[in-house]
């Protein structure tokens, strides 16, 4: 694990794009879920990816986790092209599904040395990130609680405490918000703001709700699988020729925005 | 990744569907009525009506509920192979192995991870079962317990591994009826678990070779062998064939480029 770590050090110090994909493009049967699709995130970068349901957003998550191959293009994670390396490249990422994916039936502990597990980690290691990770979530209280006895925004917490225990560089969000109460949305809204601030994580926020956008991110608009506009906030509102990014959205889009 | 993360990523897949197995009394309860109705219900109905002859391994006549007993252990694995595969995919909507394969390790090693857990998983409701058997005078030399472990983890391996490849190729099975009605029945019952095949023989031919091109006819006779300290080399060659070409073509399913999660038409978002 040393070798990654100095790995991405290096990478940082040449300011490599934690995640750059370029040129990609995805069909499922006749349908296009993506197209030609560009973008780059780099250490230390909030990106939003804005886009309505079906826009290709969780296509997109999917190809860069590789639940699937890309068959054209290229993703690159932290100059490592996916296909080529693919166990390096994922060792380096945290991902969030928008679908629940921890054991219900399981603590949260377990459920967290699962997943420890499933990265190699010594269990020493695991036990000690797992701590610091649920305090820092404020978990702790609940590391022994099955999940099902857990909130909705507990619940994502845990998803992100363990999307982080084996230290990621990229992190990647797929609706992480759906279904939480205002409270918890902004919690975990700060908690990856700090992140990316204190840590110069990548991280990728995908999400239909455009008030998540603060000003000083990054924006990438998805829609039916092209992306229609990419930069800071104020970039893609000047190039809309909108005045705030709620306007500069439904311009680009055709749609009314929520 | 060094050897030592591959361990602890087999343990970790071990210890979990263990502690998952440990909190699921009920799929665990069901497990094992299944083959106990089997033995204490259909075997002593059908004792007078089945006479099975002396036929190797057994050395005496042999009462039905002992000719059957392999058969049902047949069936705990056959029944744990397509619930622990399929579960994953259609149950938890592919949650759970979304989970497992963005793990950094490669692929075919974190299905057999998968494939390996649920054997451990299956011997143990098996040797369950042969326990509750033992005071039903199912009683096979005490060694035969010992032997039976190695062939145990080739039937397994086997059943599991066909589970896994239907997983990853069937795109319609809406539920596990579907895939009892269409896959568990079948092979069961046209194998050697239930009837020795020469008695098949006599009333179909036709039936008679679908049962000897059955893969769990093999498993069933490697298990019934195992029992009683032998080994019969045509199971264990088919059962190990089987378990290689269901493997491989899983892991060919599982592939990201091809098989199962490409072609599923994608998610919604």
């Amino acid at each position: 694990m040393k070798v990654v770590e100095t790995d991405t050090a290096d990478d940082e110090a040449r300011d490599v794009p934690a995640l750059e994909i370029a040129g990609l493009t995805h069909d499922f049967g006749k349908r296009r879920a993506l197209d030609d699709v560009s973008l780059a995130i780099r250490p230390g970068e909030f990106t939003v990816l804005l886009g309505q349901n079906g826009a290709g957003k969780t296509t997109l998550f999917s190809l860069v986790t590789r639940l699937y191959d890309n068959r054209s293009g290229s993703i690159r994670v932290f100059g490592k092209e996916l296909r080529e390396h693919p166990s390096q490249a994922l060792s380096r990422i945290g991902v969030v599904f928008q679908q629940r994916t921890l054991d219900l039936d399981l603590s949260v502990v377990q459920n967290l040395r699962y997943h420890a597990a499933l990265h190699g980690m010594a269990r020493s290691l695991a036990r000690a990130r797992i701590a610091e990770e649920l305090e820092r979530l404020e978990l702790g209280e609940r590391a022994g609680d099955k999940v099902r006895q857990l909130s909705g925004g507990q619940v994502r917490r845990v998803e992100i405490a363990r999307a982080l225990l084996h230290r990621p560089r990229l992190l990647l969000l797929d609706e992480p918000t759906v279904g939480l109460d205002i409270g918890s949305r902004q919690g975990i809204l700060d908690h990856m703001r700090r992140l990316v601030r204190e840590e110069r994580l990548g991280l990728l926020w995908a999400t239909h709700l455009i008030d998540e956008v603060a000003p000083d991110n990054r924006v990438v608009v998805l829609h039916e699988g092209r992306v229609l506009a990419a930069g800071g906030v104020d970039e893609v509102v000047r190039q809309a020729g909108a005045a705030d990014i709620r306007e500069a959205f439904g311009t680009l889009t055709g749609t009314k925005p929520r | 990744m060094m050897p030592v993360q591959y361990l602890r990523c087999l343990n970790g897949v071990v210890g979990r569907e263990a502690l998952r197995f440990l909190h699921q009394r009920e799929r665990f309860v069901a497990a094992l009525v299944r083959p106990l109705v089997w033995l204490f219900i259909f075997a002593a109905g059908f004792r007078s009506v089945l006479g099975v002859s002396i036929i190797p391994p057994y050395e005496t006549y042999v009462l039905y509920e002992i000719y059957i007993t392999p058969g049902l252990i047949g069936m705990i694995q056959l029944f744990n192979g397509m619930q622990s595969s399929l579960s994953m995919v259609y149950d938890r909507e592919m949650g759970n192995m979304r989970t497992l394969l963005v793990s950094p390790m490669p692929r075919w090693y974190l299905l057999s991870c998968k494939l390996l857990a649920g054997v451990i998983v299956s011997i143990l409701q098996v040797y369950v079962f042969l326990t509750i058997a033992w005071f039903w005078e199912v009683q096979p030399p005490l060694a035969g317990y010992l032997t039976v472990l190695l062939a145990l983890v080739l039937s397994g391996l086997m059943l599991g591994a066909l589970g896994l490849l239907l997983s990853s190729v069937i795109k319609q099975l809406e539920n596990f009826a579907g895939v009892m009605n269409f896959v568990i029945f079948p092979m069961f019952f046209a194998s050697s678990a239930l009837y020795p095949l020469w008695r098949i023989q006599e009333s179909s031919l036709v039936l008679h070779w679908i049962c000897a091109a059955n893969p769990f006819t093999y498993a069933v006779e490697l298990i019934r062998f195992a029992l009683y300290g032998q080994v019969n080399l045509e199971a264990l060659a088919v059962v190990v064939i089987c378990t290689l070409v269901f493997m491989a073509l899983a892991i060919y399913g599982y592939d990201p480029g091809r098989g199962l999660i490409a072609r599923r038409g994608g998610p919604a978002g």
